[in-house]
């Protein structure tokens, strides 16, 4: 991903209809069109049993790994831990040069100068998550004083997630207003917006959070925390493919996806790899468009890797652990 | 990391070699293979490829009084004796052996139909194995099904099947004659019988009693040989429209218990306020799902005159994912047409419809060279009067027309000469339930299309024939009630 200007926060005139009031919001979110659950899961099904090997998997096991947001969002995280984490990032099979690098990685913002300073120059991006991370639940000026920090620091992109108690009590301007503030207190680091679905439960909730954070501005739309079960999953993602994908259509801005949490196996990324390809479309093949939020996804990627370039599995402890 | 930015999927072809094809077969009568008495035969080839699979006999007048006298005595002797509990247990042996090698059915399905081996894996075998594991439940309750107390068997059924779904409707008809106590000659269709005659050797693999389940294979005449035969009690057939008239005179005055299953021309309608996503996944499922070789198809899709261009343009690029080709590769959603001759109809059709003045969209896609292809096919501005809007295609061609009001739909979708199903799409449970009561269509289904179970009942108003197979219901149509 290159290093772009920061996208000014325009509200064109169809937007500014939209977000005119409560109601006029509402409206329009409620609008969209419905969800059938049984519907959006079957497709799901079916797309998973897409068999996807040799060359196909190769490819795909490369390009999951350059997606990756590695991540470690514990209290227990020190400094060391996170140098560490960037040494993978930089070279995730210390035994292999040709295993490309992951995106990101995505820690908390106080461990950001860490990442910042062993990440420079590398083009492996820097995420922090921010506005008081998991819960949200911080008054406005805390949550943009800990963006910008995270910003000062040397973060280029901000994981912000949004008040879901805001927005599942339909005080959906309000959820609006705090991301157009957080992307302007980011400038010119991208903005990722946690919907945390698994506290929206229904598709219906999903799609109108995924539309009303791409009109607020937002670069990524992205599943989950990881702090609440469930996190990522794949008819989540759909819905959240299928936002992005009409949006562009509808506003002519291309957003981004990324499901966070619960993605740990070859098998399960390259479901999700599928669910792009036959739902947003090759556009959104690419690390600057979808993004994966994973810790142990990595490894088992490059055992996959190695299992189909030498024809062995070779055990864990070939691995590093990070 | 990958320069190249699509994401082509590898060939993933299922292996053949689970198959164990013979070069020809025999005749199944009282559970053992035997061959034709006049000696013919004729091949049955891969749709896909024109690959010649086998060798198969043309069953004659002599096979076919063979086979029901086989029936017969089975019947007599054996079946009509068994404790109804006894009966049940070969079913439910039958079932897990279906199952049991449901990999190796689900190839022969693919290979000898044309279908993708991911719904012959994933639909026809499952299904198949749920028909008889349901039918077998019923063996021994017979008397709690609504038909008074001990409800007695027809005797001996003569069965047609179609080319569409070979072990499927295999299933639909002999899993509920066996469960009620008839025993069974059946003739699947000439271009897929493979499927049927493993099922015979999975009879003899469950030690199914000799002549309980008899297979004639053959064409037209073979059929019409059993229908009209005099010592059968029952007839159940499934096929076209134009065969079934004929089957009906031919037992008209006679004594025969007759079910039809025929054509159709269903309506799958789309109002304003549908989940659109899922109900354009319902268009494909609807129409495209078995190229389109479906009686219950989504043929006609009335969709809202409001949503039209968006729900098109949504459908269009749908369709431009599927993929088609190789019926055995397990990402192919599209696979063959089953036969020159119902290729040759769909082209003709299609001209009509061109002819007509409706405009033709078709996926860009490459055709193989080899075998009978059609690619996915939408037909926008048609109208009722169309040829394309009131005749069976049976292939992956879809008629799209508009209505502005729910009582239109209804008009629309009930100006067929056929019933056989419907599908509504709407966020709202009160039109489905009003549309539901309105629609003269054996089957409904809301917000979904083409799903089937066991115990849901099955059938046609009009046109699309007459009896129930499936659930409680499908009972009835073997017992002497």
């Amino acid at each position: 991903m290159t290093t772009t200007a920061p996208l000014p926060v325009e509200r064109t005139a169809e937007v500014g209809d939209i977000v005119a009031s409560d109601s006029s919001l509402r409206r329009f979110l409620h609008g969209l069109p419905a969800v059938d659950q049984v519907g959006a899961e079957a497709r799901v099904a079916m797309l998973s049993t897409r068999s996807i090997k040799t060359t196909a998997k190769a490819w795909a096991i490369d390009l999951a790994i350059s997606m990756i947001d590695l991540t470690t969002l514990e209290g227990q995280d020190t400094p060391g831990k996170v140098r560490a984490l960037c040494a993978k990032a930089l070279r995730p099979d210390p035994a292999d040069q040709t295993v490309p690098r992951v995106a990101a990685i995505c820690v908390y913002a106080d461990m950001v100068p860490v990442a910042a300073h062993e990440l420079a120059g590398s083009g492996v991006r820097v995420a922090s998550v921010a506005t008081a991370f998991p819960s949200g639940r911080a008054a406005l000026d805390v949550k943009l004083a800990d963006t910008r920090h995270a910003v000062k620091d040397g973060a280029d992109e901000i994981d912000m997630v949004i008040d879901r108690g805001a927005f599942l009590s339909g005080r959906y301007l309000e959820v609006f207003e705090e991301i157009v503030a957080v992307k302007q207190a980011c400038g010119a680091a991208h903005l990722k917006v946690i919907l945390e679905t698994g506290e929206l439960v229904t598709y219906d909730n999903v799609r109108r959070a995924s539309w009303l954070a791409m009109l607020a501005g937002g670069d990524f739309i992205k599943t989950s925390t990881g702090k609440i079960a469930p996190a990522a999953t794949l008819p989540v993602t759909l819905v959240m493919l299928e936002a992005v994908r009409d949006f562009r259509d509808a506003m002519g801005r291309q957003v981004g996806v990324k499901p966070a949490g619960g993605i740990r196996t070859t098998k399960d990324a390259v479901k999700y790899l599928v669910l792009v390809n036959e739902t947003a479309g090759d556009d959104w093949l690419d690390p600057d468009w979808f993004r994966i939020g994973a810790s142990s996804l990595l490894n088992d990627l490059l055992m996959q890797r190695t299992k189909l370039t030498t024809g062995r599995y070779s055990g864990p402890d070939y691995f590093t652990l990070d | 990391m990958a320069a190249n930015k699509k994401f082509e999927y590898a060939p993933a072809p299922e292996s053949r070699a689970i198959v164990d094809l013979q070069p020809s077969y025999g005749l199944f009568i009282n559970g053992a293979f035997v061959d034709p008495v006049d000696g013919h035969s004729f091949k049955t080839i891969s749709p896909a490829t024109e690959e010649v699979l086998a060798e198969v006999s043309d069953a004659g007048q002599v096979d076919v009084d063979r086979a029901v006298a086989a029936a017969r005595r089975a019947y007599n002797k054996v079946w009509s004796k068994m404790p109804p509990r006894e009966r049940g247990k070969y079913l439910y042996r039958i079932a897990r052996i279906l199952q049991e090698r449901a990999r190796e059915l689900a190839v022969l399905e693919s290979l000898d139909n044309g279908k993708p081996i991911r719904e012959s894996r994933d639909v026809d075998i499952p299904l198949v194995a749920a028909w008889f594991f349901y039918y077998a439940g019923w063996a021994d309750k017979l008397d709690h099904a609504g038909f008074g107390p001990d409800p007695k068997a027809l005797g001996v059924a003569g069965q047609v099947i179609p080319w569409n779904f070979p072990l499927l409707m295999l299933a639909w008809k002999i899993a509920p004659a066996l469960a009620t106590g008839n025993t069974v000659v059946l003739k699947p269709a000439e271009t897929t019988p493979l499927t049927a005659l493993l099922f015979a050797e999975i009879c003899q693999q469950a030690d199914l009693p000799a002549g309980v389940v008899n297979i004639v294979t053959g064409a037209g005449e073979t059929g019409r040989a059993l229908v009209e035969h005099a010592d059968v009690n029952k007839v159940a057939f499934t096929g076209s429209t134009e065969v079934g008239k004929m089957i009906a005179r031919s037992t008209a005055g006679t004594k025969k218990k007759v079910t039809l299953e025929l054509g159709g021309k269903a309506a799958n309608i789309v109002f304003d306020d549908a989940p659109v996503d899922q109900a354009v996944e319902g268009i494909v499922n609807g129409i495209f799902f078995n190229q389109g070789h479906v009686c219950c198809a989504g043929s006609r899709l009335l969709v809202q005159e409001n949503v039209h261009d968006e729900v098109l343009e949504s459908l269009k690029r749908r369709l431009s994912t599927l993929r088609l080709g190789d019926p055995l590769d397990k990402n192919t959603d599209v696979g063959a047409i089953n036969s020159l001759e119902q290729l040759t109809r769909i082209r003709e059709l299609s001209e009509v419809g061109e002819a007509e003045g409706a405009a033709r969209w078709t996926v860009a896609c490459d055709l193989p060279d080899k075998g009978f292809w059609f690619p996915p096919t939408v037909f926008t501005g048609v109208s009722q009067a169309h040829r394309i809007a009131r005749e069976e295609i049976f292939g992956p061609v879809l008629s799209v027309l508009t209505f502005r009001t729910p009582a239109e739909a209804v008009e629309k979708a009930n100006n067929t000469p056929y019933g056989l199903s419907a599908g509504v799409w709407t966020d709202k449970g009160s039109r489905i339930l009003w549309m539901a009561g309105q629609l003269r269509a054996g089957v409904v289904w809301a917000n979904t299309f083409n799903r089937f179970d066991p115990t849901s009942p099955f059938g046609g108003y009009k046109e699309s024939g007459y009896g129930r197979e499936g659930g409680r219901h499908g009972l009835g149509a073997y017992l002497d009630v």
